[in-house]
This record gives C-alpha cells, sequence and structure tokens, in this order.
C-alpha cells in the first residue's frame, strides 16, 4: 500500500499530461452534448437578418428579439399542438404506470408460472418496429371508432410504453425484501393496499424514471402520431415540427423557437431528476 | 397488461405478417391473397435493396461508433473529478431531446449557411460551403452523426451502470499485482463489462434499424432516395402508395431483419455467458 501512494506535492509530467488531456476530454464531452441545443436557443432570438448571414452572430446581445416566439404562438398558432401532446402524453403515461406497477408487482411477488417467459416477451414486443404495426393499428383503431382521437393514440402509447415501465418496476419492487409486504398483510393490508402504500413509496426511485422514460417516449413519438391522428386540429407536437415549413424559405429562427419551446420541459425535467434517471436505470440494466 | 400488449404489438404484427401474402390497395380496391407475389416483386425491386443496404449501413456504423464513444464517455463520467455533476448532467441533454427536434436543429447546423459551413470555410478546411444534405454521398453520413449525437448519452448511461458492478477492491488487487492501467482495462474492466456492452448494443441496434424521423424530417428521402430507410420505404408505399400489401411484405422483412440482428447478437450473449459459466 505505502509503494503506491506517492506524495501528492510532486506531480510528474506525466501525470500533468494525463490530467489536462483528461480536463480536455471532459471538456469536450460537455460542448459537443451542449453546443447544438445552445445553438438552436441563440438561434432563437436572433433576427431574420443575422441568420442570413454566412458569418454567425455568435450572442444575440444586443438585437435579440422574440419575434420568432410570437410567430410560432400567433402566426403559427402552435399552441394546439402542444395541448394534444399534453393530453395525449400525460393521461398514456398515467394509466401506464398503473397497469405496470400492477403486473411489475405481480411478477416480482406472486407464484405465477412462467413469469420469465411473461417478461421476455415484454421486452421483445418493445423490440418490434413501429412501422411494421401502423396499419394494423390504424384499421383496429378505424373499427374501434378511436382513429384520430386522444383516447386513440393514448392507448397505442400505453401500449407501448408498458414494456420497459414493467421492467424497470420490476427490477426494483424484486430488491425489496418480501417482509416488509408480510408485516403489511399482519398489519391487515390487503395486496393493492400493499402495493400502493408500502411497496411504491419505497420503490420511488424506480417510479420515478420510469414514468420519466415513458412520458419522453410519447411525447418524442412522430411515425404513430402521423399515422394515426389523421386531422391537424388533433396533431401532436412531433408531427407539429416536422412539418413546419416556411412559404419562400427555410424559417429557421421560428423553427429554433418551437423547438426551444417544446424541449426546455424535458431538459429541466431530466435535469432535476438527473440522480433518479441515472439510478433507475443503473438497476434496471444491472440487475436484469 | 397482457391484453393490451397484444392489441398493440404482437396482434399487429401478425396482422402484418398476413397481409404481407395479400395484394390489399386502397387504390385499386383490390384485396386477394396472392401467395409470394410481393415477396417476388420485393426481389426485384431496387429501391427496396437500396434501402435495405442504407438501413444497415445506418445501423452498423451508428451502432459501432455509438458503443464507442459511449465507452469513451462512460469511462470517463466514472472518474471522480471536479464538475461531474455538471457533465454527467450536461450528457444527458442530447438524450432528452426529441428526435424531430435533433432532426432540425442538424438541419440547421448542416445546412449551406450553417455554422458546420462557416467554421469548415473559416479553418480552410473546406474552400466553399459544402452541401451536407444535398449530396448522395454526404447526406446519409450527415443523418448519421444526427444519430450518434443523439442516442450516444444513452449508451453511456447504460455503460456507466455496468461500470458501477465492478468492484472497486479489483482495480487495487490489479494495481498491487502490478498490473498497469492499460492492462487492467484489457483484462479486467472489459470482460466484466461486456454482457453490458453486448445488451446495450443490442438494444442500439434494433432501435436504428427502425430508424425514420431523421431521414423523413432532414432529407425525406432524398436526394435521389439516398438516405431512404425500410421505414421510410414502407411508410412511403403504406401511406402515400396506399399499398396496404406490399407495404406489410416490406415491413414485414423489415422484422424478418430485425429477428436475424437479434440472433446474432443473442449467439455472442449466450456464448458469453457460457464462457463465464
Amino acid at each position: 500500500m505505502a509503494a503506491i501512494a506517492q506524495p501528492r506535492a510532486r506531480i510528474s509530467t506525466g501525470k500533468h499530461v494525463r490530467r489536462w488531456a483528461f480536463g480536455l476530454l471532459v471538456t469536450g464531452i460537455a460542448v459537443w452534448s451542449l453546443f447544438p441545443f445552445a445553438w438552436q436557443v441563440v438561434t432563437s432570438f436572433e433576427p431574420d437578418r443575422d441568420l442570413a448571414r454566412f458569418t454567425p452572430t455568435w450572442l444575440p446581445i444586443p438585437g435579440g428579439t422574440l419575434q420568432h416566439y410570437r410567430n410560432v404562438f400567433v402566426a403559427k398558432d402552435f399552441a394546439p399542438y402542444i395541448l394534444n401532446s399534453v393530453i395525449v402524453d400525460v393521461s398514456a403515461t398515467a394509466i401506464a404506470l398503473v397497469f405496470a406497477a400492477l403486473a411489475a408487482y405481480s411478477i416480482a411477488r406472486l407464484p405465477l408460472p412462467g413469469k420469465g417467459i411473461v417478461l421476455g416477451l415484454v421486452l421483445a414486443v418493445s423490440m418490434f418496429p413501429q412501422i411494421s404495426i401502423v396499419t394494423p393499428l390504424y384499421e383496429l383503431l378505424i373499427s374501434l371508432h378511436l382513429i384520430d382521437t386522444y383516447p386513440g393514440l393514448s392507448g397505442v402509447y400505453i401500449g407501448l410504453s408498458l414494456p420497459l415501465m414493467v421492467y424497470i418496476l420490476w427490477a426494483h419492487f424484486r430488491t425489496i425484501p418480501r417482509e416488509l409486504d408480510e408485516a403489511a398483510r399482519i398489519d391487515g393490508a390487503g395486496q393493492l393496499r400493499t402495493l400502493w402504500h408500502v411497496i411504491i413509496p419505497v420503490a420511488m426511485p424506480g417510479v420515478v424514471p420510469a414514468a420519466l422514460l415513458g412520458f419522453i417516449a410519447s411525447w418524442n413519438e412522430l411515425l404513430l402520431a402521423l399515422s394515426l391522428m389523421t386531422s391537424p386540429s388533433r396533431q401532436t407536437i412531433p408531427v407539429g415540427i416536422a412539418n413546419f415549413t416556411g412559404l419562400y424559405s427555410i424559417p429557421w429562427g421560428d423553427i429554433a423557437a418551437a423547438s426551444v419551446v417544446v424541449t426546455v420541459p424535458l431538459v429541466l425535467l431530466v435535469l432535476i431528476f438527473q440522480r433518479r434517471i441515472i439510478e433507475g436505470v443503473t438497476a434496471g440494466a444491472v440487475k436484469g | 397488461m397482457l391484453a393490451s400488449l397484444l392489441a398493440v404489438s404482437l396482434y399487429p404484427v401478425l396482422r402484418t405478417i398476413w397481409m404481407a401474402f395479400r395484394n390489399t390497395s386502397l387504390e385499386s380496391q383490390s384485396d386477394n391473397f396472392t401467395g409470394l407475389a410481393n415477396i417476388r416483386r420485393l426481389a426485384h425491386d431496387s429501391l427496396f435493396w437500396q434501402a435495405w443496404r442504407q438501413t444497415l449501413e445506418f445501423t452498423a456504423v451508428t451502432t459501432i461508433a455509438e458503443t464507442l464513444l459511449g465507452l469513451v464517455i462512460a469511462l470517463a463520467l466514472y472518474q471522480k473529478f471536479r464538475g461531474r455533476g455538471f457533465v454527467r448532467a450536461a450528457v444527458l441533454v442530447p438524450w432528452a431531446i426529441p428526435t424531430v427536434v435533433t432532426a432540425r436543429m442538424f438541419s440547421w447546423l448542416f445546412d449551406q449557411g450553417g455554422v458546420v459551413n462557416y467554421l469548415l470555410v473559416e479553418t480552410h478546411l473546406a474552400s466553399a460551403p459544402v452541401n451536407f444534405l444535398g449530396s448522395t454521398t454526404l447526406a446519409l453520413p450527415t443523418l448519421m452523426v444526427a444519430d450518434i449525437w443523439k442516442t450516444t448519452p444513452f449508451m453511456a448511461l447504460l455503460l456507466l451502470a455496468g461500470l458501477h458492478t465492478v468492484p472497486p477492491g479489483l482495480a487495487e488487487a490489479a494495481r498491487i499485482d502490478g498490473a498497469s492501467s492499460w492492462a487492467y482495462f484489457w483484462r479486467v474492466r472489459l470482460p466484466l463489462l461486456m454482457p453490458t456492452l453486448l445488451v446495450a448494443s443490442l438494444l442500439r441496434a434494433l432501435d436504428a434499424f427502425r430508424v425514420f424521423d431523421l431521414p423523413y424530417v432532414v432529407t425525406g428521402g432524398g436526394p435521389a432516395s439516398s438516405t431512404q430507410t425500410m421505414s421510410t420505404y414502407a411508410y412511403n408505399i403504406l401511406f402515400s402508395g396506399l399499398e396496404i400489401g406490399y407495404g406489410s411484405a416490406i415491413a414485414t422483412a423489415m422484422f424478418v431483419t430485425e429477428v436475424i440482428i437479434a440472433g446474432i447478437f443473442g449467439v455472442f450473449i449466450v456464448r458469453r455467458i457460457r464462457q463465464e459459466g
């Protein structure tokens, strides 16, 4: 032990170089991750004449403008897309979470035959390409009179976000000692009450990432939203952004403003729950 | 729960496979069982094979790049350093951004009047602005860059999780035995990380293979179909051509290719587990 401990005061040049290289690497990672979106934010505040110039204006100060944001909400009427997305995605995430909690709890606790197969099937299903399920879903929603409705798309998203949610929740429920369930039962709680009042609060570190991953997946989904919401007034944010075009030229500033509006809530959520997400995904990835 | 899963996944897939053997079309109003006619048409459809090849290229390049970059980022973020929390949070930003927004962002970055071209011209790496998205050779690589930017963080996150399971005592033991940090990485860390690495790249590969948003928004499959992927091609046949039967055949071909990819990874993963066994 003593042989490896080096005096801290005297750092060799080799170590110095290595430390610099590491600092450079880490800075590079941060810049690479942040620059594209930061550039989108800058773009959203710059007037069109600055955007048209080849030499970019690095900061919109002074001379920044809110024109693009005004365009997004007034001229392009972007608010309905946001409302549609919020309705569909919040309801889908909430309902999926309830189903996923029930399913994950039963897989983790009840003596069900063929649990492994069920879990395997659940995960395999999430890997199906969307394009190979889209036409049958379209027909199915037509026959149920749910095409172009909130419950229709929301129902599809519930089904799609279940596998990953079940998996993450199961990975967390599994680590909770059964003694906890038993104690609750002795106190007279039924299985549902045990799940709701005992297990879920303890498994919160898993519930948060499960909900967040499900919500993000729905918030970002394009192909199904494009195909299953047929009238423009029902379309969600990804469709709105994908179809954003100008009459004569590409309205980069307006697109940037719309992007910032729909992305900032997500980025904030992710930053707030950063630690929970890393831990939650960790538990799911490792213990499987 | 099972019922809803069956409704949104298993039933549709089986139904798609069934439709692949019919000539169902909303335009000609036909709907008959035609046996292998669609498959024969696929075999001679050069656009289909172009899309198939491009999708495989896209999948291979992005999966390999994302695995390597993800590994580098995971190893860096595993170290303790000042500002680690900030960098870990920063890395999650691309992952939180909708793919459609990523697509728009990269269209703007790589536009002829965009900032990438400005930097290339300023540093004399290019004499004139490059038309990245208008070129049949550069458009697909540009989409790859966008995908790598967007999904490397998730890869890094999974690998970081894997790294945390390597017992920290091992590093010390290896150092006492006189192993260089290089040898420690190759002999101890990487083998222990291998199962996570394989599973994570399998998930990435399957996800990359169904890429739709990026080409749909950035290039619309162009120029000259050079960024057409299986998903965008099938979408065009289904929703623009309204040829449900033939479109389903393409979707089925895609499904089969995914199963093959998963199978290849499966062999590696099983062999890996046996070795440890």
